[in-house]
């Protein structure tokens, strides 16, 4: 009975997910392993939620684990693979989207909002500095008073 | 019935709110005291109402009422009492149903706390919140209804996703929650300033206590999200970048800029239009979020569901709401006087720097959330945005940020000394570039890990350098010191410790990327394997069974230097009622570091199992730092001018000296 159960444990572990990352797919050589295993942090798992494929569990991913490291072990370059797998699955598989005329204002947004917005700082501070807001007649009248006030003394 | 009377309270809610609403605004349009001073009982009233019909979708659950739809698909009669309780916002209906109490409960505690308040900025701001109110009400009874039966009733609900059945799930959304609406206050207050035509220090002085205690929850909320997601998930990140955290983050970016921008509009009156702003952005980050999450336009683990007509309903939401405050703000803004005058280098001008690079920081997050689905709706192509492009991005500006932090505090308002701060502050560089040396030199690591291990320090110890100043320590006798230390306002405390937060925060994410320890093994029992300086024995797998699942149990000695230190016990898990997998991560805290262990096919015949070893040091501090910073924030909560509240305008006082 005991067998029974962890069996189907390990047959519903199995049937619902493998896992990420196994000992078994990992290169021998650790050199190009840690690259391989950099490389597929910047990939996407294309049917899970927000996963790279070195992270997920899905069996998709798996495959492009195993396949991301055929290439490395055959010689290619990093840029090569990401080539590679973007030829196969589009530009969707990278997680870090490449600067081109599609994407420049996503990369150029922080840029941006620095510059208009210190821009907009110096306008501002600038502009404040050569007129200062006259004072209110509320606050000319009560100037008034407390100078008065202190005439009196 | 308890189904049937909370729907119908909710109702009542709804009608309450409309009250909340029309009346008080009305009045304060109209400057009549009866019409506005129906804002408080009614906040209250509406409070209990939503109160009741939430306390009745919690008696449904824990009596497994079955016969209720949202409990059918969301319970079951062998899940533990806490996640029953627990599991009622562990859906789209149930969360939604929070939102409105969370949001009701504040309303409530500006009627009840706002005592001190001038009449119509009280009446204008409940108003708004009615508004607010209304909006969400009205979203629940007709999208997104907990309450509804199902005939005939089945005799066991479907479970709650395994994943959430996690003591997490009791405190991250409250804690979420508490903050993302907690800035529908600000946005209230802001909105109610436009309003009027006014604002100056003692609105500021009304308006930070509500964003710090927002603040507060929106960060223990992210952070206990983001330990519960590093030890269910089971691979050991802690951050991912996903929408949903996006989500969170930007509301927390945008009230960070908030406490400190409107910092200035209480102290020096200035920046004031750009307060208003920021106030109205925070909540409309919170809505945002809310829009993300709840609508099904961005696939994640905290979508529960995905309705078209619920994400078209909130969009109306969003759009009415931001559009509606930015409307008025374009109106109300040019009649708000400019106030006080500083020089670039100032306190002002650093809080001013501060909130240029959190809202640069907040826009990217933005601009990279949003990018893919606008270029999607617009070109059809597909890109991702993820976690790489986050780091590179993001990363610098809060570097950047964290690295100027520890002079803002030693610059004097108005006008600051560039020179004087910078030398002050040469301790601090000396200790960081020290730590630099000593550990990157034996530990290694890439150039960003230096570079993010000297900023870290350097916030430490300048947060530490704006206390040693403050108490002019080792410049006068110990007792004046100490004298000095406990006659600091708390409000000064609480910078020191949200400023040491961060750094600390930022010292674990830069040990936890650059030198933790990571083993990939296949283990056969009795296999050993080394990682840090512990040796794992693995001594085989185990079944354990619980009220509503089965594990399979890895059982591994953890030795160090040759004595037990202690036994590790991951697990496979198996939720029956959805027969889902889990991984069940067992961790241990050694100092400030975690061994982390996970076990993942295993094989019954032979014991054989894949397993992950992490040894992660400083690994705490990237939760401990939120919570420090949340005690900063707390700190400064208890500051004797924000319990007072506001002085009264100084028409009466006799003329104080110049200082």
């Amino acid at each position: 009975m005991r067998r029974f159960l962890l069996a189907m444990i390990a047959t519903l572990a199995l049937a619902g997910a493998a896992s990420a990352l196994e000992p078994g797919e990992m290169l021998k050589d650790p050199a190009l392993e840690a690259r391989a295993r950099a490389l597929t942090k910047t990939l996407r798992c294309m049917v899970c939620q927000n996963e790279s494929i070195d992270d997920s569990n899905a069996p998709l991913a798996r495959d492009l684990r195993v396949l991301v490291r055929e290439r490395v072990a055959a010689g290619d370059s990093d840029d090569e693979v990401r080539e590679f797998l973007v030829a196969r699955y589009g530009e969707f598989i990278l997680l870090e989207p490449r600067f081109s005329v599609r994407t420049w204002l996503l990369w150029g947004a922080p840029l941006l909002v620095i510059v208009l917005g210190g821009l907009g700082v110096a306008f501002a501070l600038h502009g404040k500095r050569t007129a200062p807001a006259p004072l209110s007649d509320e606050e000319q009248r009560r100037l008034d008073a407390i100078l008065n006030e202190n005439n009196k003394l | 019935m308890i189904a049937e009377l909370s729907h119908y309270a909710l109702v009542l809610a709804l009608a309450l709110a409309l009250m909340q609403t029309v009346l008080p605004l009305w009045g304060a349009a109209k400057n009549d005291a009866t019409l506005m001073g129906v804002a408080e009982p009614v906040a209250i009233v509406n409070l209990a109402f939503v109160a009741l019909a939430f306390a009745g979708l919690m008696t449904l659950y824990v009596g497994s009422d079955f016969s209720v739809l949202n409990v059918f698909e969301n319970s079951h009669s062998a899940k533990p009492l806490i996640y029953k309780i627990t599991g009622v916002w562990g859906n789209h209906e149930g969360s939604m149903l929070l939102w409105v109490l969370v949001l009701a409960l504040f309303s409530a505690f500006v009627a009840a706390f706002g005592g001190n308040l001038p009449t119509r900025l009280r009446a204008n701001v409940l108003g708004v919140q009615g508004l607010i109110a209304v909006a969400f009400l009205l979203f629940v009874l007709t999208t997104s209804n907990p309450f509804l039966r199902l005939t005939p009733a089945p005799a066991e609900g479907r479970d709650l996703n395994p994943i959430l059945q996690d003591f997490g799930l009791a405190v991250h959304p409250p804690l979420l929650y508490l903050g993302y609406v907690g800035f529908s206050v600000s946005f209230s207050f802001a909105v109610a300033a436009l309003l009027e035509g006014k604002i100056d220090a003692a609105w500021a002085r009304w308006v930070r206590p509500w964003t710090l205690a927002a603040w507060v929850f929106l960060t223990l909320g992210i952070a206990m999200g983001s330990y519960w997601a590093y030890y269910e998930l089971g691979w050991g990140g802690f951050w991912f970048w996903d929408p949903v955290e996006n989500a969170s983050i930007l509301p927390w970016l945008a009230g960070t800029a908030l406490l400190h921008s409107a910092l200035v509009v209480e102290k020096r009156d200035a920046l004031k239009i750009w307060t208003v702003l920021l106030a109205i952005l925070a909540f409309s980050m919170s809505l945002l979020g809310t829009f993300l999450v709840r609508s099904g336009v961005l696939t994640s683990v905290h979508a529960f569901a995905t309705d078209p007509t619920r994400g078209v309903f909130i969009l109306a939401i969003l759009a009415f709401f931001i559009g509606g405050s930015l409307a008025l703000f374009a109106w109300r803004a040019p009649e708000l006087k400019p106030g006080g005058i500083f020089a670039p280098i100032s306190r002002e001008g650093a809080l001013v720097l501060n909130n240029l690079l959190l809202t640069a920081a907040a826009a990217t997050v933005l601009t990279g959330t949003l990018y893919p689905l606008a270029l999607e709706a617009i070109t059809g192509e597909k890109i991702s945005v993820g976690a790489p492009f986050f780091n590179r991005t993001v990363g610098p500006l809060m570097l950047l940020l964290l690295v100027l932090m520890p002079a803002g505090p030693l610059l004097a308002w108005k006008r600051g000394d560039a020179l004087g701060a910078a030398q002050r502050l040469v301790f601090a560089g000396g200790i960081a570039l020290a730590a630099v040396l000593l550990l990157y030199l034996t530990a290694g690591g890439s150039m960003i890990a230096a570079i993010g291990l000297f900023v870290a320090v350097f916030a430490i110890v300048g947060a530490i350098t704006e206390f040693a100043e403050r108490v002019l320590l080792f410049r006068v006798s110990a007792g004046e010191s100490f004298a000095r230390a406990i006659g600091l306002p708390r409000a000064a405390y609480g910078s020191i410790f949200a400023h040491a937060g961060i750094g600390l925060a930022l010292l674990g994410v830069v040990a936890e990327s650059n030198w933790s320890s990571e083993r990939i093994v296949a283990l056969e029992p009795g296999e050993q394997v080394s990682i840090g300086s512990f040796d794992l024995r693995y001594t085989g797998i185990s079944r354990r069974e619980g009220p509503n699942w089965i594990d399979a149990v890895g059982r591994f000695e953890v030795r160090r230097g040759g004595v037990t230190v202690a036994v590790s016990e991951p697990a496979k898990r198996v939720y029956l009622a959805r027969g889902m997998p889990t991984t069940e991560a067992s961790i241990h805290t050694f100092g400030l570091g975690q061994l982390y262990v996970t076990i993942n096919d295993p094989v019954p015949e032979s014991g054989r199992v894949s397993a992950r070893i992490y040894w992660k040091p400083l690994v705490l501090l990237i939760w401990l730092g939120p919570v420090l910073m949340a005690i900063g924030g707390v700190l400064s909560l208890s500051d004797r001018r924000l319990r007072i509240g506001a002085p009264r305008r100084a028409g009466r006082v006799a003329i104080a000296p110049a200082e």
